[in-house]
């Protein structure tokens, strides 16, 4: 095998506000079926890496009991397979993951007793398909030291909250700044990056000599001028998840045909956990339009421009409309949901109306659900 | 020495011919069942749920979709080092070879299978019948009562009754009488054929009559051991347990799932039942749909209207379509514009724009009657219908078709249309 995978999933968010203080941003449910971190593990196991590190810290139980089998992504094999590595105190470590480039300090030996050339490190928070053999095909023919994936964004879209690239004609980036006050640039990393193992392990050694902690800033910024650093442009699917709004748009481009076609039909496919749920059900009543609904669900109301993810409940006469039903919820009878997330395994009381006014609203409520 | 208390043996060998072109290519237990299982699933996933973690699954006739759906056994969590499940097809021995000839021969020729556990007790099951129990219950009872054999039965309609092996038991549950498929049943608890034996007497049963020809349990294991004065019990079950060998059987308890809160509830935390479905996306339930009392599979797109359906995964239904009261296997596609009435159309068939199907009067299959009944339109896999076309009641289709099968572009009622070639 040519590359090893690592995948940065410890970061915690406060732009997700109340939905990752129960979990990180990788665990996040999408699409109705799947996590975000899904998406990452298909594409490495679809690009035939079959050694996968997954740095965890903030909040990781959800995590780690999404990862609790490999055999979902097809990493359960004798050589390779799924790592996960939470923070642990050592006789000469007593800290928590201080950066990205630190939690990979921190996991060195993992690295060192590898033997793939070459390293690919990705996010666990983005919702897209990539060949990574293709990045690390054009990183080989363009003797990069580091190859930075990135993406050109919509006009309309906000760079500030990304690190923005601005390339020379080669493709050489010039330019890396970590989330601009202002951007400058409207193409954006999208924090996949290849880069050789040798090299990586001297990198991340310096970088903690020093007492520097950061992948992006301490080494792509700073070694910018001093490094072959190269961006590989995607024009495909790409969308990042990591603030409510995007979270929220991104699981709604789900209902458009292109997207569904793209990630649902298109192979190769996105792998999941399986849980053991019955087909969806639809009991009198029942009017939905334009929805996607997840095995588990039974529905007695109305849904409409929504997604249901598994075993949602949704009551009589009750109207969801332009709004995200997490994992396991109860919707009591009545109840009126316009525009929100609801938080999983949340029961929401008869009766009880929720409307996001000026965008998304997040709905947690912590009622006892009484076991039927 | 390691052993196991209980191990199941699993006989799902059967064709099950009665269910038509249902069954043309796979065996009867791989068939599919309420939108993402198949029938096999009830009983393994009771197994499992009853503790029991080693199943011999006996196959013959068509074993590939079977194979394929059990694999290793791990989404019945059926994946050990020790025990797990264990496909047994028949194989050829060193002084002879011939195929499993009846239901207790095909358990004689995997004595060395058997053997290999050391069990006390051998529980007998059938790979086609819908019920959720607990074996582990009905072990209690056998060792209570010191049986040799303990027979599952539940109460049937006196009239239906003949259709099974019945069972005569006094006060205790002792069994003093069976008939197996009598005239004029003389009690009303038909035998579930699920036997706890103890595994001595099984053993030896088998091995005395090993020589007989089409060896069964119901025919000559069961009256073998009662002559011989063994100690059997009837275990009497009274939850929900359906036999699905005939069409029509084989649609009511589809049907029967889609109700409010059905007798056989599958949203049930306590007893699940697990199948091996893949990972797939959640379905699609487009702006024009229209879907009322149904169960729809994962990955499935609807566009039109669906009335009393259980449709299984990655199926379509095309705009403007109307589908009632019918069973829709998994990726099968329903064109635009189609009508369809009370069909079973198996897994991965392509039914073309504006077909209508289940027209017409109720006129009885001119082939086999007594298979193609119930004013059913029933499909076989892979099947290609034509755009436009128009097939009656009681009809059966398989194959792929073309316009030209079609006289004046109608199917009538009663006829049935097999052919060569499949949808890829």
């Amino acid at each position: 095998m040519r590359a090893l995978g690592i995948i940065l999933a410890g970061g915690n968010n406060h732009k997700m506000r109340e939905l990752t203080s129960r979990r990180a941003v990788a665990a996040m449910p999408i699409a109705g079926s799947y996590r975000a971190i899904d998406f990452t593990l298909s594409n490495m196991s679809n690009s035939h890496i079959q050694k996968v590190a997954v740095l965890t810290q903030y909040n990781a139980r959800s995590l780690n009991e999404h990862l609790n089998s490999s055999k979902w992504w097809d990493f359960g094999r004798k050589q390779g397979g799924l790592y996960v590595f939470t923070p642990t105190i050592t006789a000469d470590n007593g800290y928590w993951y201080r950066g990205t480039a630190d939690a990979i300090y921190q996991n060195l030996d993992f690295l060192k007793r590898s033997h793939e050339p070459y390293v690919i490190i990705t996010s666990g928070d983005a919702v897209y398909k990539m060949d990574y053999n293709k990045v690390l095909e054009y990183h080989i023919a363009k003797k990069a030291d580091i190859t930075v994936v990135c993406k050109e964004l919509d006009d309309s879209e906000d760079a500030s909250r990304f690190g923005t690239i601005k390339m020379d004609d080669s493709m050489r980036i010039e330019e890396f700044e970590e989330k601009p006050m202002v951007a400058h640039s409207h193409t954006i990393s999208t924090g996949i990056y290849v880069v050789r193992r040798r090299l990586l392990i001297d990198l991340i050694e310096h970088c903690a000599e020093e007492d520097r902690y950061d992948f992006v800033t301490d080494i792509l910024i700073r070694y910018k001028n001093l490094k072959k650093i190269y961006g590989y442009k995607i024009k495909d699917y790409w969308s990042n998840i990591s603030t409510v709004d995007a979270y929220y748009r991104t699981n709604m481009d789900f209902l458009r045909p292109e997207v569904r076609e793209y990630f649902f039909k298109q192979r190769p496919e996105i792998y999941s956990k399986v849980s053991d749920l019955p087909p969806a059900k639809y009991n009198p009543g029942s009017v939905v339009k334009n929805s996607l609904v997840a095995s588990g669900s039974i529905i007695n109301g109305t849904v409409e421009n929504s997604i249901l993810f598994k075993k949602t409940f949704v009551g009589n006469n009750c109207v969801i409309k332009n709004s995200i039903i997490l994992n396991d919820v109860y919707l009591g009878d009545n109840s009126y949901i316009e525009n929100c997330i609801v938080e999983s395994r949340d029961t929401i009381r008869a009766n009880t109306r929720y409307v996001g006014e000026n965008g998304v609203k997040v709905v947690v409520e912590k009622n006892e659900r009484y076991a039927l | 020495m390691r052993k196991k208390e209980m191990i199941a043996m699993l006989l799902a060998g059967g064709q099950g011919s009665r269910l038509g072109v249902l069954t043309a290519k796979v065996a009867k237990p791989a068939v599919a069942f309420g939108g993402k299982y198949r029938i096999i699933d009830f009983p393994l996933s009771n197994c499992i749920n009853s503790g029991i973690d080693t199943v011999g699954v006996l196959t013959q006739y068509q074993p590939l979709r079977l194979n394929t759906h059990i694999g290793i056994g791990i989404s019945w969590d059926l994946d050990r080092n020790f025990g797990g499940v264990t496909i047994l097809p028949p194989y050829e021995k060193s002084s002879n070879s011939e195929w499993y000839t009846g239901t207790a021969n095909a358990i004689y020729q995997n004595l060395d299978y058997i053997e290999t556990y050391h069990p006390d007790y051998v529980l007998i099951l059938s790979g086609d019948h819908i019920y959720k129990m607990d074996y582990e219950v009905m072990l209690d009872y056998h060792k209570e009562h010191k049986a040799d054999v303990t027979i599952a039965a539940m109460p049937v309609p006196i009239e239906e009754a003949s259709r099974f092996g019945v069972v005569v038991a006094e006060e205790d549950g002792q069994i003093s009488e069976f008939q197996e498929k009598p005239p004029e049943p003389k009690s009303n608890l038909a035998s579930m054929g699920i036997y706890i034996f103890s595994w001595p007497v099984l053993k030896e049963a088998l091995v005395a009559l090993k020589n007989e020809p089409g060896c069964d349990f119901g025919k000559h294991i069961i009256p073998y051991c009662h002559e011989k004065g063994q100690r059997l019990f009837a275990y009497e079950y009274n939850g929900y347990w359906k036999d699905v060998g005939t069409l029509g059987s084989y649609w009511e308890a589809n049907m029967e799932l889609i109700d409010i809160v059905p007798e056989f509830n599958l949203y049930e935390e306590y007893w699940k039942i697990y199948t091996n479905s893949g990972i797939l996306p959640p379905q699609y339930i487009s702006g024009q749909a229209v879907i009322e009392r149904s169960i729809i599979g994962n990955g499935s797109e609807i566009y039109g209207e669906v009335k009393n359906c259980v449709i299984g995964s990655g199926v379509v239904i095309g705009e403007g379509a109307v589908v009632r009261d019918s069973i829709i296997m998994k990726d099968t596609v329903i064109g635009k514009g189609c009508v369809v009435d009370k069909a079973i159309i198996a897994e991965n068939c392509e039914i073309g724009e504006n077909v209508t199907l289940g027209i017409g009067s109720d006129v009885p299959n001119k082939l086999k009657p007594a298979i193609y009944s119930f004013g059913l339109v029933t499909i076989g896999e892979n099947t290609i219908v034509p755009p436009g076309v128009q097939v009656g009641k009681n009809t059966a289709l398989s194959g792929a078709t073309v316009k030209e099968d079609y006289p004046n572009g109608v199917l009538e009622s009663g006829e049935t249309l097999i052919k060569a070639g499949e949808r890829v």
